[in-house]
């Protein structure tokens, strides 16, 4: 253990550096582009928001602020530095503090590879959407007609056109999770562009990748900003933002809110994942780490509120334009039973009529079954993730003038978010293995990264089954979640107590010029390691309250358009399980693996010096 | 002769009011039309005319399906106008004014023309509505190459190109310098390029006092 360390520390002093042809960044530039994009993401567009309107608006930045600032920006920084000074991925590093921590580093491998698998599916999704918005109308604004073309297809016109486009021309999903289904072939080939695109931007590492970020990460603040413009001059998006941004205090004393904004603070700064450990590997060790890890982490939370603010004037948009319909459809209603005049009843005079037959005929006005049209109700709509993008979203568009052009710049948009975010994943995997030197020296890069990516694909067509959309939620909660948060655990307390926190100062200070201050200090130490434990244990908590279910599209179902909420069968609950404690077991075993060879060498050692004697 | 057309002309609106009086009769169809909202600012007033130009187009649908059957206004009998403007009507047979047609032949006939009753009002199948005679709905424009299809052409067509161009170019320009007279520093400065490119590197401690390291700091 020593000996590897003390040979970093002499590849320092004498300047003869062993990785001298460890690639570099082109400038500042680019490494902070490139680490701003990993964290910027897809969640920060449709997880953030979500969060925001569900726990009380305004309120909810403050759990968010605080755990910004005691446990999102000292891991931030804690990872950059050492990736910096270190000059390794996430294996090497680690195995550089402690031969015994060498797991944490195949972890994080694992977890980004497997991360990497479903996060290309979304953006095959993208895609998906992204090739059918160059169609007028939008093919997701009107039902299909059945085959007689008599009537619209019947489980279109239970639901509505937006869930039929996204559940059965997308998806084709299987009613239940057992059901597997068959491989969607535009699925494949939407999946398989993805990967190309994936493939071409990072065939040389940082060397590609590079050049391809100046695009992937400024081109979504662009659209965000003509969303904003575009979608502040909608009628209803100040209903949309009031709603985002009142704060409802009460929700503060919610412990989820708490164990929500940590955990949203945590994933959206995508640490863990190795990737900011690699991206700043590649850095020039004289690098003034701090402000970079200061300047990502604000950047990351800034673009979170910023998307919020066009999100949800839309949104109040597509509330508003719903609440119209329902009333106009009251009006109508009312027209023709009552034989009134055509637009007569207007929206303005529409509470007067109402009550004026409502005394002159009471049975009557009962027996229309009038919908009762509230505002808030239509406000309240929220939804996260996919649903956000593909319901939500698509529905507001088609109402907007020009949809096709909203539609293409938003999934441009997504695309590039996720896309940047895809790097960062894959450079969790390929700089271990570059520098594990898994690589056959003959196999040039290209050709490496290219097997990488081809055995993503081969793996995540499973996402491209029937049932795909439901084991994709499976991975995005049991891999995307507890793993990293038992990393990240043992990544503060191996650099703290193992390193030693003495000796990673020093380091610091020889990188940046500056010791780090008593904020650091205290928050490396005590508060972040504490908080991820509570976190974490929350979370466990939390989870195991129920048994988990996830939410199937049956249009069998009784109670069809709403969600048919079906347990996991067992079989199910096991591959959860094996996700969620796969890639945490390496960090057990390698230590195991370490420190039963380093017996048996002691053993043999002795026996060698005894047999001398 | 001219008597006796008289007669029975009198006759038959004698029996129209008659009918209004009575019942709505199991072959009768409903019908409301929105004029306001299909036209907005443009749209005319209902009253007799309208009226009796809508008893002409059902008229001439009656001839149209049924051809040889001279159908006249008077045979189009309409009753319980509202302000809403909606109204029932039946259609009488020719040979005797107090059999009404059938309900199946009048949908077929108000099939057939739809389209020209619905412009002689310059309303559509969702302003002009016949109660029970669900519209037709519109076909889906299916083009033989889905559109996506050509956009998931152009995209693929363009990485595809672009894979290639980037996995060929530094074999071309490694051809190209070797076909170029080299001195030692500049196969040093090479290899270590090369080096830098593949990742793996040789073993040993590389010295860099005679490569100029600015050059190829980035890869």
């Amino acid at each position: 253990m020593d000996k590897e360390n003390e040979s970093a520390e002499h590849s320092q002093d004498n300047g003869l550096k062993e990785i001298t042809a460890r690639p570099e960044w082109d400038n500042k530039v680019q490494y902070l582009l490139t680490c701003i994009g990993f964290a910027v993401g897809l969640g920060n567009v449709w997880r953030f928001p979500y969060l925001c309107q569900v726990y009380g608006g305004g309120a909810f930045l403050i759990p968010y602020v605080i755990a910004l600032v005691f446990e999102g920006l000292p891991l931030l920084h804690m990872e950059l530095a050492i990736g910096q000074r270190l000059r390794m991925g996430s294996v090497g590093v680690w195995s550089s503090i402690s031969p015994y921590l060498g797991g944490l580093g195949v972890a994080s491998m694992a977890v980004s590879f497997l991360v990497g698998l479903f996060y290309n599916m979304i953006l095959a999704w993208i895609l998906w959407y992204f090739f059918h918005s160059f169609q007028s109308p939008l093919p997701w604004s009107a039902c299909p007609l059945n085959l007689n073309h008599t009537c619209y297809v019947s489980e279109c016109e239970k639901s509505t056109p937006v869930n039929y486009f996204w559940y059965r021309n997308t998806l084709n999903i299987t009613p239940n999770i057992e059901t597997s289904g068959s491989l969607q072939w535009w699925l494949v080939l939407c999946l398989a562009s993805a990967w190309c695109i994936v493939y071409i931007c990072f065939i040389r590492g940082i060397e590609t990748i590079g050049k391809a970020i100046y695009v992937t990460v400024t081109f979504p603040y662009l659209v965000l900003t003509i969303f904003l413009v575009r979608s502040l001059t909608l009628s209803g998006a100040t209903d949309g933002l009031i709603y985002l941004f009142t704060p409802n205090w009460e929700t503060l004393k919610n412990p989820t809110v708490w164990l929500d904004a940590a955990t949203q603070i945590f994933f959206s700064l995508s640490l863990a994942f190795g990737g900011l450990i690699a991206f700043s590997s590649y850095n020039a060790q004289k690098n003034n780490c701090e402000r970079d890890a200061l300047i990502v982490g604000c950047v990351n939370s800034f673009t979170s509120i910023y998307a919020s603010i066009p999100i949800f004037a839309i949104l109040g948009f597509k509330a508003n334009e719903n609440y119209d319909d329902c009333r106009n459809w009251n009006i109508l209603r009312l027209t023709n039973a009552f034989n009134i005049g055509d637009e007569n009843i207007t929206l303005e005079n529409y509470n007067d009529w109402l009550n004026y037959l409502n005394t002159t005929d009471p049975s009557e006005v009962q027996s229309l079954e009038l919908k009762t049209c509230d505002l808030q109700t239509f406000l309240d709509q929220s939804a996260t993730g996919t649903g956000l993008a593909f319901i939500l979203f698509t529905e507001a568009v088609i109402k907007m003038p020009g949809s096709q052009v909203w539609a293409v710049l938003f999934f441009v948009m997504l695309f590039s978010l996720g896309l940047s975010s895809m790097f960062g994943n894959l450079e969790g995997v390929l700089t271990p293995l570059l520098d594990l030197h898994m690589v056959p020296s003959w196999m040039p890069k290209e050709i490496f990264t290219g097997l990488i990516c081809l055995t993503s694909f081969t793996v995540a067509l499973i996402f491209t089954l029937g049932s795909g959309n439901y084991w994709l939620e499976i991975f995005n909660s049991y891999v995307g979640s507890m793993p990293l948060l038992i990393i990240a655990f043992f990544e503060i307390i191996s650099v703290v107590y193992i390193y030693g926190i003495n000796r990673f100062n020093d380091d610091i200070e020889w990188m940046t010029g500056r010791r780090p201050n008593i904020y650091w200090q205290v928050t490396w130490r005590f508060i972040s390691p504490l908080m991820l434990l509570v976190v974490f244990v929350a979370y466990v908590i939390v989870e195991a309250e129920t048994q988990p279910t996830y939410n199937a599209w049956n249009p069998d179902y009784v109670n069809f358009p709403l969600a048919d909420v079906q347990y996991y069968p067992g079989w199910v609950f096991a591959i959860c399980v094996l996700l969620s404690v796969l890639p945490v077991v390496s960090i057990p075993l390698v230590a195991l693996y370490k420190f039963t060879g380093n017996s048996t060498v002691t053993r043999s050692n002795k026996f060698r010096t005894i047999s001398l004697r | 002769m001219l008597g006796k057309i008289f007669f029975l002309l009198c006759l038959s609106s004698a029996w129209a009011e008659d009918l209004c009086s009575k019942a709505v009769p199991p072959e009768a169809y409903y019908v409301r039309l929105s004029i306001k909202t299909a036209l907005g600012d443009k749209a005319y007033v209902w009253n007799d005319n309208e009226m009796f130009l809508f008893q002409a187009t059902l008229a001439f649908a009656m001839r149209s399906q049924f051809s040889g059957q001279e159908y006249n206004v008077s045979n189009i009998v309409v009753c319980d106008e509202t302000p809403r403007v909606s109204f029932w009507f039946v259609v009488t047979s020719l040979e005797d004014p107090s059999r009404l047609v059938s309900r199946g032949d009048v949908e077929q006939a108000v099939r057939k023309s739809r389209n020209r009753i619905n412009s002689a009002f310059l309303l559509t199948d969702q302003t002009l509505e016949f109660i029970g005679i669900t519209p037709t709905l519109a076909a889906p424009v299916a083009p033989n190459t889905p559109p996506w299809l050509i956009v998931f052409g152009v995209v693929m067509g363009a990485v595809f190109a672009g894979i290639l161009v980037l996995l060929v170019l530094p074999l071309i320009q490694k051809k190209r310098k070797k076909n170029q007279p080299m001195e030692d520093e500049d196969s040093d400065e090479e290899t270590q390029v090369k080096t830098a490119e593949n990742g793996p590197e040789r073993s040993g401690v590389y010295n860099m006092s005679f490569s100029d390291d600015d050059k190829f700091t980035q890869m």
